[in-house]
């Protein structure tokens, strides 16, 4: 037992530190998690879970100004919904998706139509790259405390 | 405890307990800091609210600008007399809101006499100079960037709790550089408060800052004592320069 829990936690261990070298996840992540205790174990993926739904909401809402049959974008609409993309992806730590609305609202304010639908391609695929990769860190944490484990503290360094 | 505690408490818990829609209502101990956090994001408003509880502060939390100013009863003219004993040690708020900004608010806490001596603490994603500028000058009491850490808040709690309370009832703040040190430095040491007669607070436990209005000659000293709502623009430039490392406590 002590012996798969030890590969589980170190495979946890590697996988959590990728998702942070590769831009996945910045240290907002790593402080959401500090503020977890026994009363609140899974504070940091609680918070993920409802930025996610925010993400959903706020890229639909891009999606549907972008598709706009008439012609014209209306980009101020677009920006409204990329700060708030931004806002929320920030405060949870999801850097790429972050940092990809810093260039989302640039196109925004240049109007740039190609811009933003590049960018809007480009959100959609991040959002979903990076639930998938926390869905199964996660998992990962399950299992290490279904075997009897303790998930081990992973700052990213 | 403050002079007039029990009836402050009667007052502030019925007030509270009337539905407000879905606000968070924490019965009030005038010993404990409250504080109103306003964001209109669902995950900023959690994170502030677990901040502010690990800093041992009561929270309610709002999802706007107009609910606030219904919380605290400004929004209706003639209901404000009878909560003017509402207990709201600090306001917390996003700036940037649908309907209502953060500033927007911020002008109406300053304007009312209820509460213009709350500290007001802005939010904001945005680092902008003009921004920060803007919301000093009408009164705010800091401007943290988000996504806001457990550092920042305890710097507010301690700057809450250094509000010192003197025998004769004056409120007396520390001086402004005070609150800008408390960005570089480690908090002060906890200060020890002189008590009074009514006033049975041991050393270093939280005090009520100088929100609630009391008696007519306190309201007196509080108008004389306590710092302008629009600081010089040396004061302003000295905290903004300050602000511009947040985080480093």
């Amino acid at each position: 037992m002590d012996a798969l829990v030890a590969q589980l936690q170190m495979q946890y261990r590697n996988y959590t530190v990728s998702l942070y070298q590769q831009g996945f996840l910045d240290e907002r992540f790593t402080e959401l998690r500090q503020l977890q205790d026994d009363k609140h174990p899974n504070f940091a993926a609680e918070m993920l879970s409802l930025s996610f739904d925010d993400s959903v909401k706020h890229i639909g809402n891009i999606t549907r100004a972008c598709k706009d049959q008439t012609g014209t974008v209306d980009f101020g609409l677009v920006d409204v919904s990329v700060h708030q993309l931004k806002c929320t992806s920030s405060s949870v730590g999801a850097k790429r998706v972050k940092d990809l609305c810093v260039t989302f609202k640039e196109y925004c304010e240049a109007n740039n139509y190609e811009g933003c639908v590049r960018c809007l391609q480009q959100v959609d695929i991040e959002y979903n790259t990076l639930k998938t990769k926390l869905q199964d860190m996660f998992n990962l944490e399950k299992q290490i405390i279904q075997a009897g484990g303790k998930v081990p503290q992973v700052d990213g360094h | 405890m403050a002079r007039d505690g029990g009836v402050s408490c009667l007052r502030s818990s019925e007030m509270l307990n009337v539905g407000l829609g879905g606000m968070e209502s924490p019965p009030l101990d005038l010993d404990e800091v409250h504080v109103l956090a306003v964001d209109d994001s669902l995950v900023d408003r959690i994170v502030i609210e677990r901040l502010l509880r690990i800093t041992s502060c009561k929270v309610t939390a709002v999802d706007s600008g107009w609910r606030a100013l219904e919380f605290l009863g400004l929004d209706n003219e003639k209901a404000s007399a009878e909560l003017d004993r509402l207990k709201v040690d600090m306001i917390i708020t996003d700036y940037c809101m649908p309907g209502m900004t953060g500033y927007e608010l911020l002008k109406k806490i300053k304007e009312s006499s209820s509460f213009r001596q709350v500290p007001v603490v802005i939010m904001s994603s945005e680092n902008v100079l003009t921004r920060i500028d803007m919301c000093l000058e009408e009164g705010a009491e800091d401007f943290l960037l988000k996504p806001v850490k457990l550092a920042d808040v305890k710097r507010l709690r301690n700057h809450l709790t250094g509000d010192v309370k003197l025998s004769n009832g004056n409120k007396r703040k520390l001086p402004e550089d005070s609150v800008t040190v408390h960005a570089l430095l480690p908090p002060p040491p906890a200060l020890t408060l002189s008590t009074d007669s009514s006033d049975s607070s041991p050393p270093l436990s939280p005090v009520e800052v100088f929100s609630s209005p009391l008696s007519s000659q306190e309201d007196d000293d509080v108008l004389t004592t306590s710092p302008g709502s629009s600081p010089t623009p040396e004061e302003s430039m000295g905290r903004r320069q300050k602000m511009r490392s947040p985080g480093l406590d």
